[in-house]
């Protein structure tokens, strides 16, 4: 029978598919224990710079950083768009970005201009082919992204904010919800927005050491920094936990196939059997 | 028992130190402050050094190094928000300068991540055959 040797590679080939697919899972399950955690390492700078933050919008009058004064025409629009640098983690990655090329869509029917923030290879990728005006990028981030890799990426974004050659900052990532469910979505980064902040307590002022300006930016420099931060580690626990489902899919699926194919290589077996046997009794017969 | 304030040391990767102290010691950039409970609301940023925070419980200090950041002091809850990265102008523009780069050349290459793509998708559609031939071999067999 020559179909069944063909079929006993193709069970074989399947069953290394499953392999690798076991593997990637296990590892991604790994990984994304790991990166949760690093989401919730995040959170109490996050928390802390926020409320000092959202004191200072409050609190001090005479001084309104750039960062908190909402322009009236907004004539370009910046977008960060964060995506993993590994595929194979499911939609991810593509369901993010549908979700910012509408934005993008929504943004040029308006007449605004865009320029792109790509952080990871996914969307670097995207943003490229695209034709998107990327400002700047940054890739290969690994599983433990540092805030200091970050720094120059997004500040090439703030620079131009200030500089008033965009007049918005938008961040796009993945949300971490659990690990089954992951959602897209777009925030606006700057300028920030006092309900973002949450009100604050009391009716009282810092005394500032040297000055206020100089102290408020280099706070709102770093909350914004944190925001973004923030944004890094949930996408990488989104990725990692997508990854891990998408895997185990393909272990599942793999072995489905194993099954079918195992049944068709026996019943090609039997049918070879019996027709030998019917082989061999119809020459007995003719000898007989 | 003497009066003690709430310390928070965290870092935008983690929580560094979180407690009660009796003192504690800030490299402030106007020079070192000593905050003892019920200091003035203040906010300045700190050099890189160690924050010595004196504890009710333990005789020693607990002695932590910062690499710069923001102090702010309330009342009864000192906050210290320390950079995990060693922050300087130059620094910072270097970086900006490094991600711009990387993003032209990433534009000059695009010829060849869009090769990339392609030989993805080449992939994809050689796959989706493979599927529709074993498929066609698998109803012929029954």
């Amino acid at each position: 029978m020559a179909g069944s040797k063909e079929i006993r590679t193709k069970i074989k080939s399947v069953e290394n598919t499953r392999k690798i697919t076991r593997a990637m899972e296990m590892v991604a399950a790994a990984k994304m224990r790991r990166a949760q955690e690093r989401m919730r390492a995040a959170r109490p700078y996050a928390d802390k710079i926020r409320a000092v933050a959202a004191h200072l919008s409050h609190a001090n009058a005479e001084y309104k950083h750039a960062f908190l004064v909402k322009r009236e025409t907004i004539k370009k629009v910046g977008v960060i768009v964060i995506t993993s640098d590994k595929g194979l983690c499911g939609g991810l990655n593509s369901n993010l970005l549908r979700l910012v090329v509408g934005q993008m869509k929504t943004w040029d029917s308006e007449g605004k201009g865009i320029a792109v923030c790509a952080i990871g290879n996914k969307g670097l990728g995207f943003m490229n082919r695209l034709g998107a005006d990327v400002k700047s990028n940054l890739t290969g981030l690994g599983d433990a992204p540092h805030l200091a890799s970050l720094i120059g990426a997004v500040k090439v974004m703030l620079d131009a904010y200030v500089a008033g050659e965009i007049d918005a900052i938008h961040i796009g990532y993945n949300h971490f919800v659990n690990t089954m469910k992951q959602e897209p979505c777009i925030e606006q980064l700057l300028p920030l927005s006092g309900e973002q902040l949450g009100a604050a307590q009391g009716n009282w002022d810092y005394i500032y050491e040297p000055d206020a300006k100089v102290v408020i930016d280099e706070l709102l420099l770093r909350y914004v920094e944190s925001l973004v931060y923030q944004g890094v580690v949930e996408n990488m626990a989104s990725e990692q936990s997508s990854r891990m489902v998408a895997m185990k899919a393909a272990s599942d699926n793999a072995k489905s196939v194993i099954a079918d194919l195992k049944l068709v290589y026996n019943k090609a077996r039997q049918a070879a059997i019996t027709r030998e046997i019917s082989e061999i009794c119809s020459g007995a017969a003719a000898v007989g | 028992m003497a009066m003690t304030v709430h310390v928070d040391v965290v870092s935008a990767e983690e929580l560094i130190f979180s407690g009660l102290a009796e003192v504690v010691v800030v490299p402030g950039e106007m020079g070192e402050l000593g905050i003892y409970p019920r200091h003035a609301p203040l906010l300045t940023r700190i050099k890189s050094g160690s924050v010595r925070i004196k504890r009710p419980d333990i005789a020693e200090e607990e002695l932590i190094y910062v690499s710069g950041g923001v102090l702010e002091v309330q009342p009864n809850v000192v906050t210290i928000l320390s950079d995990t990265a060693i922050r300087g102008k130059d620094l910072d523009e270097a970086r900006a300068l490094e991600a711009k780069q990387a993003a032209e050349e990433a534009m000059k290459n695009r010829t060849s991540d869009l090769d990339y793509a392609q030989a993805q998708s080449e992939l994809l559609e050689a796959v989706a055959q493979l599927r529709a031939i074993s498929q066609i071999r698998k109803s012929a067999g029954h």
